[in-house]
């Protein structure tokens, strides 16, 4: 492997990988109490999640809306580009999936994400959770 | 409505990380980090992608593990319905329902918004809309004490 497709296919995605562990933890993702709170907005009410959201969307927004713009390509990836393949249209899967998403992201207080991260807590439920989830997905694929 | 457990600065800071995640990934490979999708195709093993893929997933794991070798005091852990029925039906509608609306938090809630696409804006305000609505329900059965 040359240097360019090692830092494009090892160090690059390992890296923002590691970050947005990191980033989850700290942020508070993993703890499925405190998203529960944030969607509590009739009962006790914890809005940090906005701020997580917030925050992350103040740094990513110029990466894809400015500099992005300005590059021709990124930049350890002349080859593949910047990714295009993304459906613009509002459609009734995007609707029916999003609320199924939202429904059991409520119920248990995990997001893919956070669900992976959480792993780290050796914790019976979140395996089971995160089994459940992997199964919920490879099932999209078969019906 | 009662404020409770805010935590501005944290919430503020782990989200600016993230931020600084989702923008080496894009800037440096051109890829969206939409965690479902990312992690969907390393388990139905998706031939072309495969080692990039399963390399950010791994590190997703590994940096919870880097942060614990620091003093760090994070905002705890705590699964308030470990209901075993409730567990395995939220997994399984997470799953599903992130594949069949293509984007979870990350990818919708996001890159979507940062990207300014009305797309992920519905899907985000629709998937935290159904999340409020659950959890006025499941507190109101009793299922779960927040």
């Amino acid at each position: 492997m040359g240097g360019v497709v090692m830092m494009k296919n090892i160090f690059i995605p390992l890296t923002s990988g590691i970050i947005f562990g990191i980033g989850l933890v700290i942020a508070g993702m993993t703890n499925p109490a405190k998203v529960m709170g944030f969607l509590n907005v009739f009962g006790n009410w914890d809005p940090s999640l906005m701020f997580v959201m917030g925050g992350a969307i103040i740094v990513s927004m110029p990466a894809f809306l400015f500099i992005g713009k300005k590059m021709s390509a990124p930049l350890f990836n002349k080859e593949e580009g910047f990714s295009q393949q993304l459906k613009k249209n509002i459609d009734s899967p995007l609707v029916l999936g999003s609320a199924m998403f939202g429904i059991g992201w409520a119920l248990v207080g995990f997001c893919p994400g956070p669900a992976i991260a959480a792993l780290t807590q050796v914790d019976g439920n979140v395996f089971m959770f995160f089994i459940a989830m992997s199964i919920g997905m490879l099932l999209k694929k078969i019906i | 409505m009662n404020i409770v457990n805010f935590t501005p600065m944290e919430s503020l800071l782990g989200g600016l990380i993230i931020g600084l995640a989702v923008a080496i990934l894009y800037l440096m490979r051109g890829n969206y980090t939409g965690i479902s999708g990312i992690y969907f195709n390393v388990i139905s093993v998706n031939k072309s992608g495969f080692l990039w893929r399963f390399l950010f997933i791994t590190g997703l794991i590994i940096g919870p593990v880097i942060l614990s070798f620091f003093s760090f005091t994070d905002l705890g852990f705590e699964m308030p319905n470990t209901n075993p029925i409730i567990v395995i039906l939220g997994g399984l509608l997470v799953g599903y329902g992130t594949q069949l609306g293509s984007g979870c938090t990350s990818g919708h809630g996001v890159c979507g918004i940062g990207r300014l696409s009305i797309r992920s804006i519905v899907g985000t305000c629709v998937f935290v809309g159904a999340g409020v609505v659950t959890v006025f329900i499941t507190r109101s059965l009793g299922w779960v004490v927040l």
